[in-house]
């Protein structure tokens, strides 16, 4: 039997290890580390030449100190000549040395490289191991530029020894990985996939890596080497335990083999030849089978080999996901493992039947398996067992078991370890949120989420309940009064206060009749929290405040005397203060009618995919993998249950929405929150504006269109059966617009349905509305626009319903142009006439003369300047006359600077409106496009 | 430490090996991936964190970052693999026992402390079974008879 003794071979090695670990202090061992580097370096830099020997030695001390953490600054040139030499043991040390300290941009690298040429060339196996070894571990790039050519040479060569070939294919591997752009197709790779036949064990294990990395960068070059692998794994699965001999692992016949056959298959969808997806099915059932037969040997690498195969084997069955017998014996086998004595073989279950739980096929086979993960839940020592019971209690959820799990997920949220509690409270929310059937169930999970684990709960949580009371206008009483409930804790979570404070303000007049929550009581019980909240916290209550004087105008006085006391007031925190002030003036002066305009009920949110969701799938692990599969399935119910309005559109168009806090702005905005709160400068167009609603009912309808230019809101179409109003808002690419349509007669519209049409330019999405529109009702709809690039076309918005039995048909050009998405930006003047000379090239450039037709009044210009989105920058143009803008056009591909002139001629009754933008191909159809807008608006 | 590169779905390898003692002190330390040294460092402080509290009770699988680590006590010492989450686990864990039970017959009853006198060659005995982050040999046959074979020239 092969045994080495301490240090056999370099004594000095050895006393120099011993003496280190005799030191008693870490100054002792760095004394005598510093003692020894002196010693090496007069011993390389001594007249006397060393010999090979001890070469090996000095260098092999430097590694050692350098392993025990210290840096090696010299020796690197004599390991580099220990490459050379024609001694095993020196060149593996010198090889060593090199592996672990030179780092690839050494400008030793032409050395070594000169060196691994000539042991590549040497035909001695040992040295060519060496050598590959070194590549493989070093791995640079100026290896791959040296030998990327030379190694599939080598591996594929038929004099090649085993144990090279071995190395070879694995250095080429890592070659590939690093360099991929080095490592050419060749007709050498059809050779390696033959390695596959190989007689020898070792070489398919090696090769099959480099194969497996290979097909899944270029699946159709090697799609030969599906059958090959079959057949493979076919003569290893039916072998018995003694036929492989070296390859047998406790009687299990070449496991890691095996297990990287599995693997490869994956790569690849199930085999289309009859015959070869025969032989591999019957390779997965006798894997299966022998799951069942009573184990060769007691000891656990016996059954841990055996499971290793099986678990690759069931991965591969997931992954075909078309044989719906394997995938129900996958999981009866898992399940089994589920109340394994081994932890390791039930975290493995629990594991891989989270997959499993995807799967159309075995979903309802995993439900059955619920009671036994839900103890797992309980009572498993190990977190990272629960945690993949609470995996798969989320994977394996759905309507029918959706209560029970989520309020087991709950209590066990009351004792989960910190590490999981975030990841468990957004699991929790997904699931109350997507299988909710009565909303007030929803709210009372959600609002338990706060009370048990409140500091886990992060803003998307509260954010998505509130989103979902208000666009459900059936849980709002209940919210309110749970809510208000919870409250009464003497400590109850900020989270809470949020909540509470946000619903109480939109929806506390829905409690208030009941004289246990009247509205001062609602009032106290949120102030009575609000001195222990954050600055955030603390302003969103005071938004509440001044919804309740809207609400119940009795708390007025009461509120208006918090708003002034100097803590409010006065308060250090801008924020706060400005609040406080506004509010406290808003509800002073503003009269009823005012006040209820300004603080009405928010409206609707648009329908999306919850950005809860959306977090989860960023959180990393391998709870992600089976989030992306839950989240197809999700589609599929989505499109089912439809009462929630969803489809499997929405959810893919909306990947790119904005994120929560756009829509909770409200809450954030020093503004008094309301929902269509129109910018400043359409309110001022809106003043100006002139010209009633033209109706017409035939063609496409442009009256309305260009009059939206520079404003958002106002009626877009009338005739004498459908008034259709709009309201709109932007927010850099995206634009949300609200329609408004009319039903002005007494009759019912039916088969009511309208559509958008879009431009390539534009991504737009419109929640479908009921069919029926009742005589002389009003019913909104909401269109999400998302602008991706420049454009000219604006969406069409098409109508049909039909009145009397009569079909009508409208279309209209829905006011969507491309100045909408500009955002004003402020500059100086110098700054500005800067940037204008630099873009004055013609392509940069646009300009229009026309007719100033509502006359020159100052106020009227620079209300349609202000309109079209810019910023009005004062005191620029040295011609007072003149006026000048700037601007930024936001679009999802690129932000597009822009500046702006108008020279207003008195005399001749015409503007000249001078556009320029920034470096930008299609400006001048931007620009132009937006003039014409202008000038004709 | 962030999953890249080719195939990540199916191409899966081994980012490091580590052999550590009870109190810490590195044995090995084998990386199949570009770290610099004071995140190898922080690696092996935080690996000897995670496996030392755990105990017989617990899997043998532990998540790290946004990887695994795999691994087995033999008496004072862990030994440690750290593969991709989607890795097959029992292979590797049964991955380290082949290489320890090559180890005991190589040391003829390998202990600590031949792994310090000897570090060297454990470095070829890891060559020998794990290459380029791969399994390259698992016959224990063929690799004691390799490496017996490179004991004996000089």
């Amino acid at each position: 039997m092969p045994a080495v003794s301490k240090g056999d071979g370099m004594r000095g090695l050895a006393v120099f290890i011993s003496d280190i670990r005799n030191c008693k202090s870490k100054e002792a061992e760095i004394k005598r580390i510093n003692k020894e580097l002196a010693n090496i370096r007069s011993k390389f830099k001594g007249d006397k030449a060393l010999d090979g020997y001890s070469k090996k030695k000095y260098v092999c001390k430097l590694l050692f100190i350098f392993l025990l953490g210290h840096d090696i600054d010299f020796g690197h040139m004599e390991a580099v000549n220990l490459l050379s030499s024609n001694k095993y043991t020196e060149k593996q040390i010198g090889y060593l040395f090199i592996s672990v300290l030179v780092n690839s941009n050494s400008e030793l690298i032409r050395l070594i490289n000169n060196a691994i040429k000539n042991d590549l060339s040497s035909r001695n196996p040992t040295f060519m191991c060496l050598a590959l070894h070194c590549i493989a571990n070093v791995g640079s790039r100026e290896m791959a530029e040296a030998f990327a050519g030379e190694i599939p040479r080598i591996l594929v060569a038929g004099d090649t020894m085993d144990s090279v070939k071995q190395s070879a294919a694995l250095c080429l591997l890592r070659l590939y990985k690093a360099s991929p752009d080095l490592v050419l197709m060749g007709e050498w790779t059809s050779r390696v996939v033959h390695l596959l036949n190989d007689q020898h064990m070792g070489v398919v294990t090696a090769a099959i890596s480099l194969i497996t990395c290979l097909s899944s960068k270029n699946p159709d070059e090697f799609k030969t080497c599906v059958s090959l692998a079959v057949s493979r794994l076919s003569r290893i699965v039916s072998s018995a335990s003694t036929d492989l001999q070296d390859y047998t692992y406790y009687f299990v016949p070449a496991p890691w083999l095996s297990c990287k056959l599995l693997r490869l298959l994956q790569c690849y969808p199930p085999p289309e030849d009859g015959a070869v997806k025969g032989r591999l099915v019957e390779c997965l059932e006798t894997i299966l089978n022998k799951a069942q037969e009573p184990p060769k040997s007691k000891k656990v690498q016996h059954s841990n080999a055996k499971n290793a195969i099986l678990f690759e084997a069931i991965s591969l069955i997931i992954h075909y996901d078309s044989e719906p017998n394997l995938l129900v014996r996958a999981c009866n086998q898992l399940g089994q493992f589920l109340q394994h004595r081994e932890t390791n073989l039930r975290y493995l279950a629990l594991e891989s039947m989270c997959t499993l739980a995807s799967s159309e096929f075995s979903h309802e086979a995993v439900k059955t398996h619920i009671e036994t993960v839900i103890n797992a839940l309980k009572t498993e020592r190990d977190v990272s067992v629960r945690q993949r019971a609470a995996d798969l209690l989320y994977a394996m959820c759905d309507r029918s078991n959706a209560k029970q799990i989520v309020a087991e997920m709950l209590s066990y949220l009351e004792t989960a370890d910190y590490s999981i509690r975030e990841e468990m409270v957004l699991k929790v929310a997904i699931l109350a949120e997507k299988y909710a059937v009565d909303y007030s169930w929803y709210v009372d999970t959600i609002l338990n989420l706060i009370r048990i684990a409140g500091d886990y709960v992060s803003e998307e949580v509260w954010y998505r309940v509130i989103q979902i009371v208000i666009n459900r206008d059936d849980v709002q009483g209940y919210a309110a009064k749970t809510v208000f409930e919870a409250l009464q804790a003497p400590a109850c979570h900020e989270n809470m206060v949020k909540v509470g404070g946000y619903i109480l303000g939109e929806f506390g007049n829905l409690i208030a009749g009941d004289p246990r929550s009247s509205p001062l009581v609602q009032f106290n019980l949120l102030h009575s929290k609000f001195h222990l909240c954050s600055v955030p916290t603390r302003a969103l209550l005071l938004s509440a405040y001044i919804k309740f004087i809207n609400l119940f105008p009795e708390t007025k006085a009461t509120i208006q005397e918090v708003l002034r006391s100097d803590s409010q007031i006065r308060n250090s925190d801008v924020e706060l203060q400005q609040r406080a002030v506004e509010y406290l003036k808003l509800s002073s002066i503003a009269s009823t009618d005012v006040l209820a305009t300004v603080l009405e009920e928010m409206p609707p949110f648009p329908e999306r995919e919850s950005s809860i969701l959306a977090k989860l799938k960023k959180k990393k692990g391998p709870g992600a993998v089976s989030v992306e599969l839950e989240d197809g399935k999700e589609r599929g119910e989505l499109n089912g249950g439809g009462d929630r309005g969803g489809d499997a559109a929405i959810a893919a168009s909306n990947a790119s929405t904005p994120s929560p806090s756009a829509d909770l702005l409200g809450l954030r905005s020093t503004a008094p929150a309301s929902g269509a709160t129109p910018s400043a400068g359409s309110l001022l167009v809106d003043v100006f504006s002139e010209a009633g609603p033209s109706a017409t009912s035939a063609g496409v309808n442009d009256d309305g269109f260009l009059r939206f230019v520079c404003k958002n809101n106002g009626v877009l179409f009338e005739n004498q059966l459908l008034q259709i109003g709009i309201k709109s808002e932007y927010r850099q690419n995206l634009g949300r617009m609200y329609l408004f349509y009319g039903n002005k007669t007494s009759v019912q519209f039916v088969s009511f349905n309208t559509t958008v049409s879009c431009p390539g330019e534009l991504q737009s999405h419109i929640l479908q509305l009921e069919p029926l529109v009742e005589g002389g009702a009003q019913v909104q709809q909401v269109i999400n626009i998302e602008c991706l690039t420049d454009f000219i076309d604006a969406p069409l918005l098409n109508i049909k319903f039909r009145y009397g039995g009569a079909l009508q048909n409208i279309s209209l050009k829905l006011p969507v142009t491309i100045n909408k998405f500009f955002q004003p930006t402020e500059m100086a003047a110098a700054d500005f006439f800067q940037r204008w000379k630099q873009l004055s090239q013609p392509q940069q450039e646009a300009q229009k003369i026309f007719k100033a037709s509502h006359g020159m009044d100052t106020e009227v210009l620079k209300a349609k300047l202000l309109g079209l989105g810019t910023a009005l920058l004062e005191n620029v143009d040295p011609n007072p006359e003149n006026y000048v803008c700037a601007g930024v056009i936001q679009t999802k591909a690129q932000q597009v600077g822009c500046l702006l002139r108008l020279e207003p001629n008195a005399r001749l009754g015409e503007c000249v409106i001078v556009c320029i933008s920034f470096v930008h191909q299609n400006l001048g159809i931007f620009s132009h496009s937006s003039l014409q807008i202008f000038s004709s608006a | 430490l962030v999953a890249t590169g080719v195939g990540a779905k199916t191409y899966r390898r081994i980012r490091f090996i580590l052999i550590q003692n009870r109190a810490g002190k590195t044995r090995l330390a084998k990386w199949y991936m570009q770290f610099d040294d004071d995140e190898k460092q922080k690696l092996i402080e935080e690996v000897h964190a995670v496996v030392t509290v755990r105990d017989a009770k617990h899997t043998n699988f532990v998540e790290f970052r946004n990887f695994k680590i795999i691994y087995r006590r033999y008496a004072g010492l862990y030994f440690c693999i750290c593969v991709d989450v989607t890795d097959n686990n029992l292979a590797y864990l049964e991955g380290i026992h082949n290489f320890v039970e090559v180890l005991n017959e190589y040391f003829h009853n390998v202990c600590e402390l031949d792994l310090v006198f000897n570090f060297y060659k454990v470095y070829t005995v890891v060559d020998e079974m794990f290459l380029a982050g791969e399994i390259r040999e698992t016959s224990q046959t063929k690799v004691l008879k390799q490496l017996l074979m490179l004991q004996s020239l000089e």
